[in-house]
């Protein structure tokens, strides 16, 4: 087929990618929303991949299980259900393992192979207890005779469970929804479609930043990888200079801001709301008291100074956050859960969390920060303060302190706190910890 | 009752809790960073390094030898929700 012909909105034929390796997936034009968090401007591809060898053909890969129709009309074009001998499954999300089952039922040979980790998941999608299936690892491999499937295990991209799967013979990277995107053009390859360039950006920023440390774990075993064809779940085929792709990835996975901090500095981040500047006047001290430990870089932000994307930026690089809030009817204020809430799309494990805030009566703000904080898997080494509406000078001192401790836990200079476990308890039942 | 001191490094804290009680219902009162997911030992978001006083923690189970394999876990990864404290022991998140 002549490649300015292919349209794969009007036939339901296979499309090569080679004379041996098809693209079999199917269109979802007009999907606008995907999983609740992605928008999807022209819709979205599922693609699935069938390669031949002189001993029997694989899939890798389904589809959606409302475009199994789609999938198998393609698949029916180059190839028998009895010729099926391997099927692989990079990644178990439904958009991808809805065919499976009745593909399975169609292709009896077939042995599925599945990284270790989708095994779980495998069971309680398929609810049957007897498949047919193989774990696998890194250079694993997978003969079809005169074509060989080794796979990479590349988890948390963007699943505990995902992998992928490079055709040695022709130096094809099916790679799962790495390097994917949600974009959907019948032309397929990536020197035919539309510009897509904000798409692969939008999809690694939601879907691949909050793992980045995996990312760049991936990228050690896909770079030293020759590639003649980058071919994700989602999105163009990367036929054109794919390692550009990788390389793409390799910068969004890269941090900026630690290039500009001294070697062993830390940074720590302040950002409050207030009302009456009483919480203002607290972070101001805490400020001052965190800069006064050595190799901390410490900053200080008025929430409603900026936007939340800028601020997420920010964290995503830091090594210790600290909110401060007034209470505000029981609860601390909006601004605060913005950007709290905004942060499921990078990594905050293991990140140092604190909060502070004024309050009127309750004081609620501080420990619920503190839960969401927690919640997010920060460490919070320093228990919160919260003073009752405006600080005094001994007050102030104490946030001053707060500050120091803060930045000796980043540089890990706190001493161990030794306590009782009914301490833990009563500070439970009181809701303040002291500790 | 028995104590034993179970100390979460990245926080600097130790706490001196009865014998029997498993890591995660420490952590999660003193806010350490060893934080869970499911509780039922099923989706491995608790893994632990056991920095100090491997054998002061009860013997994996079954199920939770199953979790530290399927994750790959190193040798002295445990799961904060299953191992009980018997001795001092000393942790830090995965």
């Amino acid at each position: 087929m002549n490649v300015k012909d292919i349209d794969v909105s009007k036939i339901q034929d296979a499309v090569a990618l080679s004379d041996r390796v098809y693209w079999v997936g199917a269109l979802d034009p007009h999907l606008r929303n995907f999983d609740i968090i992605l928008k999807t401007a022209n819709g979205t591809t599922y693609n699935s991949y069938l390669v031949r060898g002189d001993q029997g053909v694989a899939v890798i890969d389904t589809v959606k299980e409302q475009f199994s129709e789609e999938f198998f009309t393609r698949l029916e074009s180059v190839a028998d259900y009895s010729e099926i001998k391997i099927i692989v499954l990079n990644h178990l999300e439904p958009d991808h393992s809805g065919a499976l089952p009745e593909l399975m039922r169609r292709a009896p040979l077939a042995k599925l192979y599945i990284s270790q980790k989708a095994q779980l998941m495998l069971k309680a999608l398929l609810k049957r207890d007897e498949l047919n299936y193989e774990t696998v690892l890194t250079d694993d491999r997978v003969s079809l005779g005169d074509r060989t499937l080794r796979f990479l295990h590349t988890p948390y991209l963007h699943w505990p469970d995902t992998q992928c799967t490079y055709l040695e013979e022709e130096h094809i990277l099916f790679s799962g929804d790495v390097f994917g995107c949600h974009f959907c053009d019948s032309r397929l390859f990536n020197d035919k479609v539309g510009d897509f360039r904000f798409s692969f950006e939008y999809y690694y920023a939601h879907i691949m930043r909050p793992f980045k440390r995996y990312v760049l774990q991936a990228l050690e075993l896909i770079d030293p990888l020759k590639l003649n064809v980058i071919a994700p779940t989602h999105g163009p085929i990367l036929r054109d200079k794919p390692r550009d792709y990788v390389r793409r990835f390799r910068e969004l996975a890269s941090s900026g801001l630690h290039r500009e901090l001294n070697e062993n500095e830390k940074s720590l981040l302040i950002f409050y709301i207030s009302s009456y500047g009483n919480t203002a006047r607290m972070a101001e001290a805490i400020y001052s008291g965190a800069g006064m430990i050595d190799g901390v870089r410490v900053s200080l932000y008025d929430l409603e100074g900026s936007d939340i994307t800028s601020f997420v930026d920010l964290i995503e690089e830091a090594d210790g956050i600290v909110f401060g809030s007034p209470t505000i009817n029981g609860d601390a204020a909006k601004p605060v859960w913005d950007l709290l809430s905004s942060l499921a799309v990078i990594n905050t494990t293991g990140k140092l969390g604190a909060a502070f805030g004024s309050f009127g009566w309750s004081g609620e703000a501080v420990r619920m920060m503190e839960d969401r904080m927690r919640g997010l898997k920060l460490r919070l080494p320093v228990p919160g303060v919260r003073i009752k509406l405006i600080p005094t000078d001994e007050e102030l001192a104490a946030c001053k302190q707060f500050g120091q401790q803060i930045s000796k836990a980043l540089k890990g200079e706190l001493e161990t706190t030794i306590v009782s476990f009914e301490q833990v308890l009563q500070a439970e039942q009181e809701n303040v910890r002291s500790f | 009752m028995a104590k034993a001191n179970l100390t979460f490094k990245d926080i600097g804290l130790t706490v001196s809790v009865p014998v029997g009680v498993r890591v995660i219902e420490i952590s999660e009162k003193v806010g350490a960073g060893v934080v869970y997911g499911c509780r039922e030992g099923d989706c491995g978001t608790c893994m632990m390094k056991v920095e100090e006083g491997w054998d002061n923690l009860s013997t994996p189970t079954i199920i939770e030898d199953k979790v530290l394999k399927d994750n790959l876990a190193g040798r002295h990864y445990r799961l904060a929700c299953q191992a009980q404290i018997i001795g001092d022991v000393t942790v830090s998140p995965a």
